[in-house]
């Protein structure tokens, strides 16, 4: 398997299954150690019936494997991954964190990947910045946008432990994103939880503030696109109705808006379709895996040359 | 006495004209509006009184409106005007955080309300925890109240209890609750944490869309609630609240003691907040609908601004979102669905 980058995931839950359904597809990751901390749990008891090699031993184990991973894909806690991030660096180990502690530059594959191939560590922001980001970014690189805001509406089972737990930690990271990756001035996010049954597929409103003299044209056209880049790996992401435009209000310091109305569908690998906030999260991961280890096999193939 | 202040009161009335009024205000209150309105309200006897916008802090956006007076302005003014009430603001998770609410804390809010949906208590256990150590009172608010029944909904109240809420409410917010509806809900919670001695209070927040905010609010009280949300002249989302000045003259017909002035509430609702009320609430059309169909109250203007932008019924829009069981907060899917009606309404094209 010399032309694949080796993968690890450290993080059997959820999050973590459902990546590793998408990266058994990959062409350039090949996922060969799960790790969790409880024994004989489901997500490791999974990884090993698909041939992974798993331990409940921690990041200990890993590191003490004879082959060490080129990639390793942190799905555990915040708190986990600060603890983890400078032994994986030390041992030289690429880092993608899918969890909030955001050690490393903030990461939406389809706006600034290209940017951080080097990077030993790379943070997927969250849930509601993986949807909506590109939307801004495509905003953004028409026409300035000074203030963007997002509504992500979620699912109630989609929701875990962990999110409600820190609901601000999404609200704060999500806005520095549209900000930092999304290229907005000024940004904000808003996120609901709603317990209807069935559940409810992912929503995401993007709100930007615009001049009012923007080419609307233009701006649309650069969202469609956008859309069709995210569809590469999210299938399921797609426009409710076109981006909406309002001239200037009274309150809106004379800019004018538009409005862009999406549902995220998950694939449905592990997790229910209706997740498409924590799909896309997943996707978004094993899309940054796979870009990441076509980097470190080229890499390793121009070394041996 | 339910040891809220110095003054005997069976049932303490909380005001929210300044919050629950801002949606009916569009969010445009002005500093002097909210001076007048505290003055008055304090001078009554109000004991809490609630400044926000109407969505709580951080609401100031594109999807629930934009505050003409930026809320801190408003929150430290009613704190200056107040001499003996106390100052409440509103927040909900997962739109305005701890940092928000600190920044109301220091402004000299003396209590915050931390709302959550009425399954969904769980997101506000570290508001409530911060809310504490900053030395907050705090209360918790089941929004939409009439989605769940009475057993979930005093679990969902134990939660918040055991984050360190000292009152939750039973909050309905589309105005739905029909007397025994109301009632049971209280008396559920009632028996899980209140009572004489309780661990914790029970309020109620009602709103008008079927007419029924005050009725539900007595029979709260006879349920065991002890803190009753009103508004000045029913200022408030959807068909408003029940009146501040209602409450105080039928509690004090029933002999319940409020200890609010109910005359000098009545004048406050007649010449402070009616004056510069610019929308007055009303059970028109829609918000029937919205207290039938069992939608956020709050809805109300954008479904009627979508209507307006579209040229379709905002009653249609209002009993779509009732059908689609949206929460406090999906606003951005009124426009959505005014899109999808007004794609409904677009003539056949002819051979198709």
């Amino acid at each position: 398997m010399s032309e694949k980058a080796i993968g690890a995931i450290v993080g059997p839950g959820n999050i973590g299954t459902d990546l590793l359904a998408k990266l058994r597809r990959s062409e350039h990751v090949d996922v060969r150690y799960m790790v969790g901390v409880v024994p004989d749990s489901d997500g490791l008891t999974r990884a090993a019936e698909l041939g992974l090699e798993t331990s409940a031993e921690g990041v200990d184990w890993l590191l003490a494997r004879p082959v060490l991973p080129d990639l390793v894909f942190e799905a555990t806690s915040a708190k986990a991954h600060v603890a983890n991030a400078p032994r994986y660096a030390e041992a030289g180990i690429t880092a993608v964190d899918l969890t909030p502690a955001a050690l490393g530059p903030f990461t939406c594959p389809v706006v600034n990947i290209s940017d951080q191939l080097d990077a030993s560590n790379v943070n997927m922001i969250s849930c509601g910045g993986q949807a909506t980001i590109p939307i801004v970014r495509a905003v953004s690189r028409v026409t300035p946008v000074p203030y963007a805001e997002i509504v992500a509406s979620v699912s109630s089972r989609s929701a875990g432990p962990g999110t409600r737990a820190n609901i601000d930690e999404f609200t704060v990271t999500t806005a520095a994103g549209i900000e930092r990756v999304g290229g907005a001035a000024k940004g904000k996010a808003i996120i609901i939880i709603n317990p209807v049954e069935p559940p409810m597929i992912m929503r995401d409103t993007v709100f930007c503030a615009i001049d009012p003299d923007a080419d609307r044209d233009a701006v649309t056209e650069s969202i469609h696109r956008m859309v069709r880049d995210v569809q590469v790996y999210v299938p399921g992401y797609r426009l409710k109705a076109e981006p909406q435009y309002d001239d200037p209000r009274p309150g809106w310091n004379g800019r004018a808006r538009v409005a862009v109305f999406l549902e995220v569908a998950g694939n449905g690998d592990y997790l229910p379709t209706y997740a498409g906030n924590l799909d896309i999260m997943t996707a978004a991961a094993a899309r940054v895996g796979e870009l990441l280890g076509e980097r470190i096999v080229r890499s390793r193939s121009e070394v041996s040359v | 006495m339910g040891g809220w202040d110095d003054i005997e009161r069976d049932v303490r009335i909380v005001d929210t004209t300044l919050r629950d009024g801002s949606h009916a205000m569009a969010h445009q209150f002005t500093e002097s509006q909210v001076r007048d309105t505290v003055r008055a309200l304090d001078g009554a006897g109000v004991s809490l009184i609630e400044v926000s916008h109407g969505d709580g802090l951080g609401g100031s956006t594109f999807n629930y409106g934009f505050s003409a007076t930026d809320e801190r302005m408003l929150i430290a003014a009613a704190v200056d005007e107040a001499r003996h009430a106390k100052i409440a603001v509103l927040m909900l998770p997962g739109l305005a955080t701890v940092t928000d609410l600190t920044v109301a804390a220091d402004l000299g809010a003396g209590a915050v309300r931390i709302a959550t949906h009425c399954t969904e208590a769980e997101v506000s256990i570290q508001h409530f925890q911060a809310a504490r150590k900053l030395g907050l009172e705090t209360v918790g608010f089941l929004m939409l109240s009439h989605m769940s029944t009475p057993e979930a909904l005093a679990k969902q109240g134990r939660i918040m209890v055991d984050a360190g809420c000292q009152c939750v409410y039973v909050v309905d917010s589309a105005g739905a609750l029909i007397l025994e509806d109301a009632a049971e809900r209280i008396a559920a919670l009632v028996a899980e944490f209140g009572g004489q001695d309780g661990e914790a209070q029970v309020g109620y927040h009602g709103h008008q869309n079927l007419s029924f905010g005050v009725a539900n609010s007595v029979l709260a009280y006879r349920a065991g609630a002890r803190q009753i949300d009103g508004s000045l002249a029913a200022l408030g989302a959807g068909a408003g609240n029940s009146p501040t000045e209602v409450l105080a003259a039928t509690f004090d017909r029933i002999g319940v003691v409020t200890g609010v002035d109910k005359d000098a509430l009545m004048a406050a609702a007649e010449d402070v907040v009616k004056p510069y009320i610019t929308r007055l609430p009303v059970m028109d059309r829609s918000s029937i609908v919205q207290g039938f169909a069992g939608v956020y109250s709050s809805f109300l203007l954008h479904a009627e601004r979508a209507a307006e932008r579209y040229g379709v019924p905002a009653h249609e829009i209002l009993y779509r979102c009732g059908e689609r069981r949206y929460v406090g907060g999906q606003e951005d899917m009124i426009i959505n669905i005014a899109l999808e009606i007004a794609a409904e309404n677009e003539p056949v094209p002819a051979g198709a």
